[in-house]
């Protein structure tokens, strides 16, 4: 008995120093291969008789579990020390930069865009849009400016060489009043729209570009009065700029194609050197700035429009998408709009992920 | 218009300050543009009495005063005026103040070593004048200590901006009418001259176009004496924004801005013969007052003598019969034009003039009689002569526009109520006559000078202008009930969500101008069409409209590499401008990407810098398709992507033969030369209106179950003919067996070492496919598998290819 207690000690013993799988392995063989000493003494008592047997049985028995159990403790032990050492050589330098992915933007005026169609959808207008190339009935004869009003001299129109089969000037749209026009000739009153898009004015400085973006929002209906556009412009820049305290100042004003003219005004103070929209504009420390022009339609459009004033009535306004881009975000050079430069574009650019939504709020915090 | 105060005030009594005053303005829509105040400019510039006067002790032309300021302890002060003395007094500039004329802030100083606390000014240091030969020297009964600016009488001037339908504003007077409407004072009446007209005007007046011009009026004034104008009417001029020309000038100027209504003056020496309106003959010119030559035309008028154009009526007098200060005998000339003939008339010139900007617009017909006595009135008074009696040719426009006006529009139309007899009061101060028995009798008679009232909604906007637009309260535009309805057309969801994908694929969005320089256009014309040019284009640079968007953004490229940026990666969708058949234009929404610089920077893990290649392009237009919800599984890939792309390295996506969904590619190297960029770029072009729109799609996907069984996949790789596209070889094997095959994908492609172990023979190019085959309810049998491998077999054995052994 004694001998086996000592040859598994012994073995017990070589398992624990052994430093590698191959040299358990061969300790393996020693005790538990076919000709290994525990499988020997396991032979051995195939020729005993059962007395013997009982009481040769459970110490072999034993010796063989406990030394498979060392076996196995030393294999994990063993197998996890060369994992860790394999590991620790796969150490890499993790400061190193990982390659980077580029990351695309949205333009200002297209975030804008979109930030007006969710706001004017809620309210029910739907977006059209019409050509830039023009002709001269639909951007002013139509919009009740005939070819001797002075107000077309104003407007710095780009033209075309060529004419319209009836004879009519070519030119870039001036404003986008006349998808006002093409909108009610197709689908008449009552209507609900808002029309974005390019414009065009021969005029080039600090503050103007000879192509910019306006927004024209149209509503003909039934006793649609002053009081409708006056709530409308309201409850579109409050959704627009996310600030229950803007205030608008309406001021009469001149258009051919609205009767009465409005011009309107928003209440905004100084801060850090930019504008920011809310306030009065008579309360202190706070001022007036333009921000667009509107009106009542004037029956005499509606009827180019074929849509009849004694029925219908409504009104119109206009605003600049660059000029309320920059207010809400910060932009101070309209002339970087178009420029394409890479760093404005990746500063002032929007997450594709910036899909404007009513239920996040339309607008994108920096 | 500027106009000053004390100007309003000679036909507006009225105690409202400055600050009332534009807050009216602005309520009644002359929107006031500026405020100028020169109290503010001599803030600091107070009246000080000189007390004793002494030689500087270091200096020979400077004197040093003890001056009393009306407080505290006499100041001393260094002056080089030769006129200071003891005892006069003047104004003295204390430190702090800012001397108008320069901008120089005053500081105690010493000059010379003599201590000076402040400064003794002149009349052009104040910008009161052009005087500067001494300082300014004040009555002694000027009250010592006081502002100047109080004593001087300052005269703030006001800059409104008025709209073109109100050319009855374009004279104080109307200004003050306006203001007297709303509540600001009472217009005063206008203070006709008393002088005795003698004997029939010697000059005949004729008018041969009554169209043009329908009326004629003129006087002649003899034995006058033109020079300088005196101080007070050159202020008001100045204060206008006028310079001073001579003293008949001044009067005709004075009475447009007073009045809104030109007149012009001539000098009678320099006529001969009848004085004519007429139509100009064609090549007829004048030498007009600006110093340049005219040619004129048949359909502009003229007022002519029986030798020469005198004047282009209503827009500028000619130099030849100006007044001069030789002139003694004048002849003056009020007269109606036909505002649209002025207007195309100054158009096709390309000439402005006060005049022209208030005949276009159209000035008061029932104005000329009283216009021109007050003129008369005025030279008489200031410049003496003898005034013979009018003489009038024609007859100006006197038949009023009646209107029927029911005060209910107003609130239906204006939102606001306001009561009946407001609005009366509101018209009848304006000038409109309203019947007595209004609105019963709904009539209303409009002024002739308001040119601009065409319906009852003008009245309208003159009743809520005057009333208050701030009255009119917000009303909720009604809504539609429930949550709102989508609006967004097909159009406008797939441009919307292109942008975003294209953003999402790490491009940035650009807006690029619509115009082009003509040769940018012309390398991106398509066919021979040529490109369509402005007439009057602002400049060379942005003169044709873009018949692609890539010029624009391949400008904008070069300029961000210009700026040391290594790579850009810019995407704008917007329109490219045709000429359509009917002579309209054809505007097609596109999507442009140009790829330039470096795909990816030199790396520790990549090594060198890569560029973009034609496979980046191909990604993009197939992933952007896509997401375009275009069938891009059913896309052929063809070449012909135009003469400005590699002709090796480009091709178009289509969906049949014709319809070219995409063209991309590695822009041409000459493309790049021509618009100096260096590296080389990559170029996508999606078109937008060519992408077929899903017609009838619904919520609900078609059903699907993933397959239990997993696919198999079997390799297959064969010996092509060189110039066989991969494409073709896949669309083929994809076609072999539509059931079972449901993927096909290219991952080997090789060609060379002819001969060796391993090569490919010369013309042939192996290609090798991994092919998915997915099974249905059972699993494949081996015979099953040999069939659909022997149906690839031979599908690539049609276009030559072999299997490789």
């Amino acid at each position: 008995m004694t001998d086996i207690t000592s040859q598994t000690e012994a073995a017990l013993a070589a398992i624990a120093a052994t430093a590698s799988l191959d040299a358990l392995e061969a300790e393996r063989l020693e005790a538990l291969g076919k000709k290994g000493w525990v499988s020997l003494a396991l032979k051995t008592l195939g020729g005993m008789n059962p007395e013997e047997r009982t009481a040769a049985a459970p110490a072999i028995q034993s010796a063989r579990a406990t030394i498979a159990d060392a076996l196995e403790a030393k294999k994990a032990a063993l197998e996890a020390a060369a994992l860790e050492e394999q590991l620790a050589r796969e150490t890499i330098d993790l400061s190193l930069p990982a390659m980077p992915a580029p990351k695309g933007s949205v333009h200002p005026v297209s975030q804008v865009m979109d930030e007006l169609a969710e706001i004017f959808a809620d309210l029910g207008f739907a977006v059209a849009t019409g050509p830039e190339i023009e002709d001269d009935w639909h951007n002013f004869t139509a919009l009740n400016m005939d070819e001797t009003h002075p107000a077309r001299a104003m407007h710095d129109t780009f033209y075309f060489p060529d004419r319209t089969p009836e004879g009519r000037e070519i030119l870039l749209r001036t404003h986008t009043s006349p998808v006002q026009i093409r909108s009610m000739l197709a689908q008449g009153a009552p209507i609900r729209i808002i029309a974005p898009g390019r414009v065009y004015r021969s005029d080039s400085d600090a503050t103007h570009t000879p192509m910019f973006h306006q927004v024209e929002g149209l509503v003909v209906g039934k006793g649609i009065h002053l009081g409708h556009l006056k709530w409308t412009l309201e409850t579109f820049f409050k959704a627009f700029f996310e600030r229950e305290d803007i205030v608008l100042r309406l001021r009469p004003s001149y258009f051919p194609f609205t009767e009465p003219s409005v011009e309107v005004d928003v209440g905004y103070s100084n801060e850090g050197g930019r504008r920011v929209v809310g306030g009065h504009g008579d309360a202190p420390g706070h001022a007036w700035m333009e921000i667009g022009g509107s009106g009542m339609v004037n029956a005499r459009v509606l009827e180019f429009a074929k849509v009849d004033p004694a029925e219908y009535q409504g009104f119109a306004f206009g605003l600049g998408i660059d000029r309320i881009a920059m207010l809400k975000y910060g932009m101070n050079d309209l002339r970087a709009f178009f420029d394409g430069d890479g760093r404005w574009l990746a500063h002032y650019g929007f997450s594709p992920f910036d899909q404007p939504t009513l239920s996040a709020g339309v607008g994108a915090r920096a | 218009m500027k106009f000053s105060l004390t100007w309003l005030k000679d036909y507006l009594e009225t105690t409202a300050s400055v600050a009332e005053i534009c807050d009216a303005l602005n309520a009644i829509g002359l929107e006031v543009e500026g405020v100028e105040d020169p109290a503010e400019k001599l803030a600091g510039f107070r009246i000080a009495h000189v007390l004793t006067a002494a030689r500087h002790p270091d200096a020979d032309k400077l004197q040093v005063l003890t001056v009393d300021t009306g407080e505290g302890e006499p100041l001393q002060v260094v002056c080089g005026a030769p006129n200071a003395r003891a005892g006069m007094k003047g104004v003295l500039g204390l430190p702090g103040a800012v001397v108008p004329a320069n901008g120089m802030v005053l500081r105690k100083s010493a000059i010379r070593g003599v201590e000076s606390n402040g400064m003794m000014c002149s009349v052009r240091e104040l910008e009161l004048g052009e005087d500067h030969d001494g300082i300014i020297e004040l009555p002694d009964d000027a009250p010592v200590g006081t502002s100047f600016a109080d004593y001087h009488g300052v005269d703030p001037v006001i800059e409104v901006a008025v709209t073109p339908n109100r050319p009855d504003c374009m004279g104080i007077h109307g200004i003050a009418r306006d203001l007297a409407a709303k509540g600001l004072g009472t217009l005063r009446p206008i203070a006709m001259p008393a002088f005795s007209a003698s004997g029939a005007c010697p000059v005949e007046i004729r008018t041969d176009d009554p169209e043009g011009c329908p009326a004629f009026y003129g006087r002649v004034i003899t034995g006058v004496t033109n020079g300088a104008s005196p101080d007070w009417l050159q202020a008001r001029l100045k204060s206008a924004g006028q310079r001073s020309i001579s003293l008949l000038v001044d009067l005709t100027n004075y009475l447009m801005l007073g009045f809104g209504r030109p007149a012009h003056v001539y000098d009678l020496a320099k006529l001969s013969g009848a004085v004519v309106a007429r139509r100009a003959r064609d090549g007829e010119q004048v030498l007009a007052l600006n110093e340049k030559t005219y040619t004129l035309d048949a359909e502009m008028v003229v007022i002519a003598d029986e030798v020469q154009v005198h004047d282009i009526a209503g827009i500028m007098g000619g130099e030849h019969s100006s007044v001069t200060e030789a002139t003694t005998d004048v002849l003056l000339e009020i007269a109606y034009f036909n505002p649209a003939r002025i207007g195309a008339t100054g158009r096709k010139l390309g000439l402005s003039s006060d005049a022209r900007t208030r005949f276009e617009r159209g000035v008061d017909p029932e104005f000329l009689d009283d216009g021109l006595d007050l003129l008369t009135g005025l030279i008489v008074e200031l410049a003496g002569g003898t005034p013979s009696e009018v003489v009038r040719a024609g007859s100006p426009p006197s038949a009023p526009k009646v209107i029927a006006f029911d005060p209910g529009l107003t609130t239906r139309l204006g939102g606001v109520d306001v009561p009946e007899g407001e609005q009366k009061r509101i018209l009848e101060s304006l000038g409109f006559a309203v019947a007595a028995d209004w609105p019963k009798n709904p009539n209303v008679t409009c002024p002739l000078r308001r040119h601009d009232i065409e319906g009852p909604a003008d009245l309208v906007e003159e009743v809520v202008r005057i009333y208050g637009l701030d009255k009119v309260a917000s009303v909720a535009l009604p809504r539609a009930e429930g949550v709102a309805r989508p609006t967004a057309t097909p159009q406008q969801k797939l441009e919307r969500g292109l942008r975003r994908a294209a953003a999402a694929s790490g491009l940035n969005e650009a807006i690029t101008w619509s115009f082009l320089p003509e040769w940018a256009a012309e390398h991106f014309a398509s066919g021979n069409e040529p490109p369509w040019v402005l007439a009057n284009p602002i400049s060379e640079d942005m003169k044709a409209m873009r018949p692609s968007l890539l010029p624009g953004l391949l400008m904008a490229a070069k300029r961000n590499a210009d700026r040391g940026a290594a790579a850009s990666r810019l995407f704008e969708i917007g329109r490219r401008y045709f000429r359509a058949g009917n002579g309209l234009s054809d505007e097609k929404p596109t999507l442009g990407i140009v790829l330039a610089g470096e795909k990816t920077p030199r790396g520790w893990q990549g090594g060198k810098a890569k560029s973009f290649d034609a496979f980046d392009a191909k990604a993009l237009a197939l992933q952007l398709l896509e997401a375009a919800g275009a069938p891009v599984a059913n896309l052929m890939v063809m070449g012909e992507a135009g003469a400005q792309f590699h002709p090796g390295q480009s091709a178009t996506l289509r969906l049949g033969p014709k319809v070219v969904l995409a063209r991309f590619g590695i822009v041409h190297p000459a493309t790049l030369k021509a618009f100096d960029v260096d590296a080389p770029v990559a170029a996508v072009e999606l078109f937008l209106d060519a992408i077929p729109t899903k017609k009838g799609a619904v919520f609900a996907r078609p059903g699907f179950t993933p397959p239990a069984l997993q696919a198999v996949t079997r390799d297959f790789a064969f010996l092509v003919p060189q110039g066989l596209a991969a494409g073709d070889l896949v669309r083929a094997v994809q076609g072999a067996d539509k059931a079972a095959i449901t993927g096909v994908r290219v991952f080997d492609v090789f060609a060379g070492l002819p001969g060796k172990q391993g090569g490919v023979p010369e013309g042939k190019v192996s290609i090798a496919l991994e092919v998915t085959l997915q099974p249905g309810e059972a699993s494949f049998k081996d015979a099953e598998l040999k069939a659909i491998a022997e149906k690839v077999v031979a599908a690539a054995a049609k276009l030559g290819g072999e299997l490789r052994g």
